[in-house]
């Protein structure tokens, strides 16, 4: 990879950061405009007096009487001088939080990410050599009902089928709360991440598998499988070698993308098993009107994007000599 | 060439068919052929034929869905039926493979030397070291040049040429007994052609091996094959030594597919042989003769019966398939004149160039793009000099010719044309308006007068449309009346050959030669006065291209018409050009009348390029002294100081150093040969080269 | 036509008269099977939807009092009722209109705002192509969930098809690039050219020419977004975030069952039932599509590869659908 290239990143990068910028100024914007913070100290009982919701909610950056350009300029210097995303509606750190959280979304999705890809693309490329026959029919059949179903129904479904065979396995939270000794902790968490993994694979398992049979499917025909055929290489090993190895590079872009996004958390997947991730955060804060929160995590994940697009670039160039130039 | 007596290869009665939605497909119907060490042996048809899937069968690479049968011996050995694992330790070990595009028959994502060393590993219990060196020992072999370096590049950052002589190291990396290849030029331009078959030629000369060569090209097999299979319908309806099928014919498909061939070497100018119709579908096969509804020939019998391949007495190893051969064998029909030629009608204009009105006049038109690298990063690395100064005209009823090898910029010349671009370097004058400086009203003028056709007919129409709007659309785009559009199609659609009611079938409804005739219908619907054609035949078969030719010769004489004709065919041209300007490298090398041009070419260029378009005369092929050009086409973006030919110029390497510096430092100006004849070399001169 | 017509058209047996594209479009859909059934599920679901609840016996709004929570069968409800005793089947139906509407209107529309943007970007290229591209990357930037979640409470009081645009506004992106990329390709295809220095203008020349050349592509890819669609609204409304009460969609029905999928199934698994049931049409009709548009692709049963001619567009579908859903997917 020449000195073109380090440029051409770095050219990349530029772009995707003032995209970052606009987005996550954008998500500020929005945020001040849709959600109410008074709302939360006002639906208290006995209600506050006005004047000492307005000086809670000055002390947090979030006065509804302050332009919201000015309180805009507080929390960007905040961000880029003291690395400060502000306090949350209930007075916690956000920084802290979101710390904690990233941490507990990517135990949650570590796993099954890679569990997925893996099996995925061996999935895909393996029915794409069997096109048509029953094998890849009926996973065809099973892998549009799974994209048919939006996670909720999935997870709920795992949850009930587990709660009809007497709730061998355990799921709400990270563990069990009765749980005592490193050991039994750490084993407690582990069944806990059966479920909502199994959930997670059953997704990507079956995107990539799609996505890795119809590149697959594409090279099949390719001419240079038949010259690789022609020199003596059987079937079976031509299609590994060449075959999968350029099949796979369309694919390893996305599964790069994803990987790097997993750090967003799993929305739906950690409302429902209880997983205190940033996926449950994102839910969370929109409901409790926490402005900076929503923006902190809006930040993030067009940083993570960022991330992620720059490093699948750079997966496409290892993978691809032509690109590579 | 050495040859003993038992076949290395021997095929008989082998027939596949494939299933397809619209019932089975007969593509191979039953053809036998052997096949002795040294000898090569070649299967011309066009394309349909069944000759590509007949070789593929050879090595057992036809999808499973294809059902063959009858028997593939290899030294006595049958190959049908054998498993993938058995036939995987013939393939590339007995059997080598060249295939016809090298653009995609090698895998991107390895280097050269690593697909080459896998060939030689899996057949052979090799070291990494001793594989990589015969490695280079095999590249060398091909001509590559500098194989220490380029042995670890990669397929995309090789040219065509090179590709395919990679492509033919791997295919003789285990001293096959039998080398097939597959239309192992057709993707190449005409330079490289030649020395791709001189490779293969030496290739053969160092393993022995036989050569399996499949084609639809003549010319190619005139200087290549020892005999001949031609294939029609799924079958072979001649077969046997090259001198016989070429000069004795005795089945009027080869007789008709001979004289439909433009020739480089014929002078006189008259219209071409068409050989009317197209091959019947291999889906519903008419009964009899598959060639009987094109042959100017056939009786009744023809229509009843299917004629067996059966031994032509008077040709010795001749075998033809026709009812009449015997008749055509004593003479009592003649093959001269068998197939009608349309009588040529002559220009009856002002005949004194000079005094015909200009119709295009280009001056130092100069194009350069930046040059971007990488695909997903992409950054400008230089400028492409596409075209760097041309200059030329076109008068009123002229056809004038743009000849060159892919990348010498004749297809940005023509789009340069085209574009009417208001910012442009140099001028280009249509119909006496500078296009820099049109009005919108002069704009859709010259848009109505100078009209384009493109190369490839499928393309160039939107399948969508029925005839009758493509046909339409320029009409309406020019703001016809209803009334006037509707009366005008039908004139067009007859004016082409075609019937008035083919207005309201769909393109794909036709065959190649109709849908081009099609698109040059489109092209005159506004009554034009400058026509582009760009490469408007070399997509279509040979038997087809001929009649599109005569076409468009009537038509100009007809309408009054001019023709700016791109192509890099040089035996087309030769047949329908006027005037001709060589192009190399974004410059014009050569140019002046076509006569002046093809009889004397003075520059080195063209004479390399003229000797590079093989004949299709075996006696003509095998005396002639080829000039072979070394090397590729130096990259656009790169040009050579002083003459940009000197790198590849045969004669540059015979000058002493006082004359090569000249070449070195000084950019060759266009001087006169003869009247209407000039060249940009230093040293012109003429050499009479076909 | 007059007669003479049709005595010339037999008498020029030459270019032989296939049937019309579309007729044989048409007849490959057919073949398929999976895809007809996906079209006949489809059209009970919408009868069923606007239909069955003027026949049925429960209107949505009825209370059973009598019937608090019941499983199916029981009291004349066929499916159960809900807690409140609203019958499931006549809630469901309810909902199942409204989602059926949303993914009818989002899904099209969101194909429309990519076919329009995709080939203005590649078509024009240039600072059009530049301003275009860099909206879509910003839109990709911007995190569609939070975006949608964020705005939701400002919607809950104006009309669901807002709520409709804007879920079609944050879906066109990745087929937008395809269709740019496709339109790069085509513009410099040979009949563009021709129409471009014939004098034809540049939106007759997209519209005429381009959009029509990918039409397959674009058919397809309405399908798979109405599935889509459907399946947004319905997350978003699980959360609260999408349709509002008193609006009922299938996705604030399941959010209403989840607490219940454990002791009372029927009032979780008979909308999410109807739900996977909307996905697994769209998705099958738009297989059986791509089948019947390019049959050397995929699908067909003759499996002869053809000379490819013409364009192969399906493959781009399909990769158009499956990073679709991996976007998607990433709200997981």
């Amino acid at each position: 990879m020449g000195r073109g290239m380090g440029r051409f990143l770095l050219k990349r990068a530029i772009n995707y950061l003032i995209l970052t910028f606009i987005a996550s100024t954008g998500v500020y914007f929005l945020a001040s405009y849709c959600l109410e913070p008074a709302m939360n100290l006002l639906s208290r009982h006995p209600r506050p007096p006005m004047s000492s919701v307005y000086s809670v909610l000055a002390s947090q950056n979030l006065d509804p009487r302050v332009p919201v350009v000015e309180r805009y300029w507080t929390w960007l210097t905040q961000i880029l001088f003291h690395g400060n995303f502000g306090t949350m509606i209930d007075g916690g750190s956000v920084n802290a939080e979101m710390g904690r959280r990233i941490f507990v979304s990517t135990e949650l999705l570590l796993l099954s990410t890679l569990i997925g890809s893996i099996t995925g693309v061996m999935l895909g490329a393996w029915n794409a050599l069997r096109q048509y026959r029953p094998s890849d029919r009926i996973s065809t059949i099973v892998s549009y009902a799974i994209i048919a179903m939006p996670v909720p129904v999935i997870g709920i479904t795992l949850r009930t089928i587990d709660n009809w065979m007497g709730s061998p396995i355990q799921y709400t939270g990270l563990d069990d709360p009765n749980a005592h000794g490193v050991v039994a902790v750490v084993l407690s968490n582990m069944q806990h991440l059966i479920l909502p993994t199994l959930t997670l694979w059953l997704v990507q398992v079956t995107l990539f598998s799609r996505y890795q049979r119809s590149t697959m499917l594409d090279v099949l025909n390719a001419d240079f499988l038949r010259t690789a055929r022609a020199k003596g290489l059987p079937f079976r090993k031509a299609i590994v070698k060449h075959g999968l190895r350029t099949a796979v590079i369309p694919v390893m872009p996305l599964l790069v993308y994803n990987i790097v996004l997993l750090f967003v958390g799993a929305t739906f997947t950690e409302k429902l098993f209880g997983w205190h991730g940033m996926g449950e955060w994102t839910v969370d804060t929109i409901t409790t009107n926490d402005i900076n929160s929503v923006a902190a995590i809006g930040v993030f994940t067009s940083v993570l994007v960022l991330i992620a697009g720059l490093l699948s670039d750079l997966v496409y160039a290892a993978l691809d000599p032509r690109v590579r130039v | 060439m050495t040859s003993n007596n038992t076949p290395v290869l021997e095929v008989r009665d082998l027939r596949v068919t494939f299933p397809s939605e619209s019932g089975a497909v007969r593509a191979v119907r039953g053809i036998d052929f052997s096949l002795r060490s040294g000898e090569t042996l070649a299967i011309v048809g066009e394309s349909g034929s069944g000759k590509s899937v007949t070789a593929t069968s050879v090595l057992g690479l036809l999808p499973t869905s294809a059902q063959v049968t009858g028997s593939v011996l290899l030294e006595g050995r049958e190959l049908l039926g054998l498993s993938d694992t058995e036939m995987s330790k013939i393939r590339g070990k007995d059997i080598g493979m060249v295939f016809q595009d090298p653009l995609s028959a090698l895998t991107p994502v390895y280097s050269i030397g690593t697909q080459l060393m896998e060939a030689l590993q899996i057949h052979q219990n090799l070291s990494k070291q001793a594989a990589r060196a015969r490695a280079l020992e095999l590249l060398e072999l091909v001509g590559i040049p500098d194989p220490k370096r380029r042995i670890d590049a990669f397929p995309h950052e090789f040219s065509g040429g090179m590709r395919q002589r990679a492509v033919i190291a791997m295919a003789i990396a285990n001293d096959p007994k039998v080398i097939i290849a597959d239309e192992p030029t057709t993707a190449l331009d005409v330079t490289i052609q030649a020395q791709v078959l001189e490779v293969l030629k030496t290739a053969q000369e160092v393993t022995g091996a036989a050569i399996l060569m499949i084609t639809h090209d003549l010319g190619v097999v005139a200087g290549m094959a020892d005999n001949v299979t031609v294939m029609y319908a799924g079958r072979p309806v001649e077969a046997g030594t090259a001198e016989g099928v070429f000069y004795e014919p005795h089945m009027p498909y080869t007789i008709g597919l001979l004289s439909a061939v433009p020739r480089l070497d014929k002078t006189e100018r008259k219209a071409l042989t068409p050989l009317e119709g197209n091959p019947p579908s291999m889906v519903k096969l008419p009964k009899g003769c598959p060639f009987a509804a094109r042959c100017p020939i056939a009786v009744d019998i023809c229509r009843e019966q299917e004629p067996r391949l059966v031994d032509v007495a008077a040709v010795p190893g001749l075998q033809s398939a026709c009812h009449r051969a015997a008749e055509i064998g004593n003479g009592d029909l003649a093959r001269e004149g068998m197939f009608p030629t349309p009588e040529l009608s002559e220009w009856e204009g002002e005949s004194d160039r000079a005094s015909r009105p200009e119709v295009l006049r280009v001056e130092n038109l100069i194009k350069h793009f930046p040059l971007t690298k990488g695909a997903v990063f992409k950054r400008r690395v230089g400028t492409v000099k596409a075209v760097d100064g041309l200059t030329f005209d076109i008068r009123e009823g002229e056809t004038f010719a743009l000849v060159g090898e892919s990348g010498c910029g004749k297809t940005t010349t023509l789009l340069e044309i085209l574009d009417l671009p208001r910012k442009q370097e140099g001028s280009v004058v249509v119909l006496g308006k500078e296009t820099k400086t049109l009005t919108g009203k002069d704009r859709r003028g010259i848009r109505r007068d100078l009209q384009v056709v493109f190369q490839d007919p499928m393309a160039s129409l939107d399948a969508r449309m029925p005839v009758g709007d493509v046909l339409a659309e320029p009409l309406r785009a020019h703001g016809w009346s209803k009334e006037k559009i509707q009366a005008r199609v039908p004139e067009l659609l007859s004016l082409v050959g075609l019937l008035p009611e083919h207005a309201e079938r769909f393109p794909t409804e036709f065959s190649g030669g109709q849908r081009q005739r099609i698109g040059i219908a489109r092209a005159l619907a506004l009554d034009p006065k400058l026509i582009v054609l760009d490469e408007p035949v070399s997509a279509l078969d040979v038997s087809i291209q001929a009649g599109v030719i005569n076409l468009l010769d009537e038509l100009k004489v007809k309408l009054g018409l001019s023709y700016l004709f791109v192509a890099h065919d040089l035996s087309v041209i030769r047949h329908i050009a006027d005037r001709v300007a060589v192009m190399y490298l974004g410059r014009i090398v050569e140019s002046g009348d076509a006569e002046a041009v093809f009889e004397s070419p003075s520059h080195p260029y063209t004479q390399a390029l003229l000797s590079a378009v093989p004949l299709p005369d075996p006696r003509k092929e095998r005396e002639r002294q080829r000039i072979l050009l070394t090397g590729d086409l130096p990259s656009p973006a790169d040009v050579p100081s002083g003459c940009r030919f000197r790198t590849r110029c045969p004669k540059f390497v015979g000058l002493t150093e006082g004359e090569a510096e000249r070449c070195r430092t000084e950019d060759p100006a266009s001087t006169a040969m003869a009247a209407d004849h000039s060249a940009a070399c230093h040293y012109a001169a003429a050499l009479e080269v076909v | 036509m007059t007669t003479e017509a049709v005595a010339g058209a037999l008498a020029a047996d030459e270019p032989t008269k296939s049937r019309g594209r579309g007729q044989l479009i048409l007849r490959r859909f057919v073949r398929n099977r999976l895809a007809l059934v996906g079209i006949a599920i489809l059209v009970l679901l919408l009868l069923g939807a606007y239909v069955l609840p003027s026949i049925l016996k429960w209107q949505y709004t009825d209370n059973d009092w009598n019937y608090l929570g019941t499983s199916p069968g029981q009291g004349g409800h066929l499916l159960g009722t809900n807690h409140s005793g609203q019958d499931m089947l006549a809630v469901t139906l309810r909902g199942l209109q409204k989602s059926l509407v949303i993914g009818l209107i989002g899904g099209p529309l969101t194909t429309f705002i990519a076919a329009v943007v995709g080939a203005a970007a590649g078509y024009f290229g240039g600072w059009i192509d530049r301003a275009l591209m860099w909206g879509l990357e910003l839109l990709l930037v911007i995190p569609g969930f939070l975006l949608l979640a964020t705005i939701s409470p400002k919607l809950a009081h104006v009309s669901w098809l807002i709520f409709v645009l804007l879920l079609a506004a944050l879906g066109w992106m990745i087929t937008a690039r395809v269709v740019r990329s496709m339109t790069l390709t085509l513009k410099d295809r040979e009949y563009v050219l021709a129409a471009k220095y014939m004098g034809v203008g540049s939106m007759k020349i997209i519209f005429r020419h381009i959009l029509p050349n990918m039409a397959s592509l674009l058919i397809v890819d309405a399908a798979v977004q109405i599935g889509l669609i459907v399946l947004g609204e319905t997350s978003l409304s699980y959360f609260g975030f999408g349709i509002q009460a008193p609006d009922i969609s299938l996705g604030t029905l399941i959010a209403d069952g989840e607490p219940d999928a454990i002791t009372s199934p029927w009032m979780f698994f008979v909308p999410a039932g109807f739900l996977v049931l909307i996905g697994l049409c769209s998705a099958f009709i738009g297989d059986g599509l791509r089948d019947a548009f390019d049959p050397s692709a995929s699908g067909a049963k003759a499996k002869v590869k053809l000379p490819a001619d013409g364009e192969s567009d399906s493959q781009q579908v399909e990769i158009v659908s499956n990073t679709v859903r991996a976007e998607e997917g990433l709200a997981s």
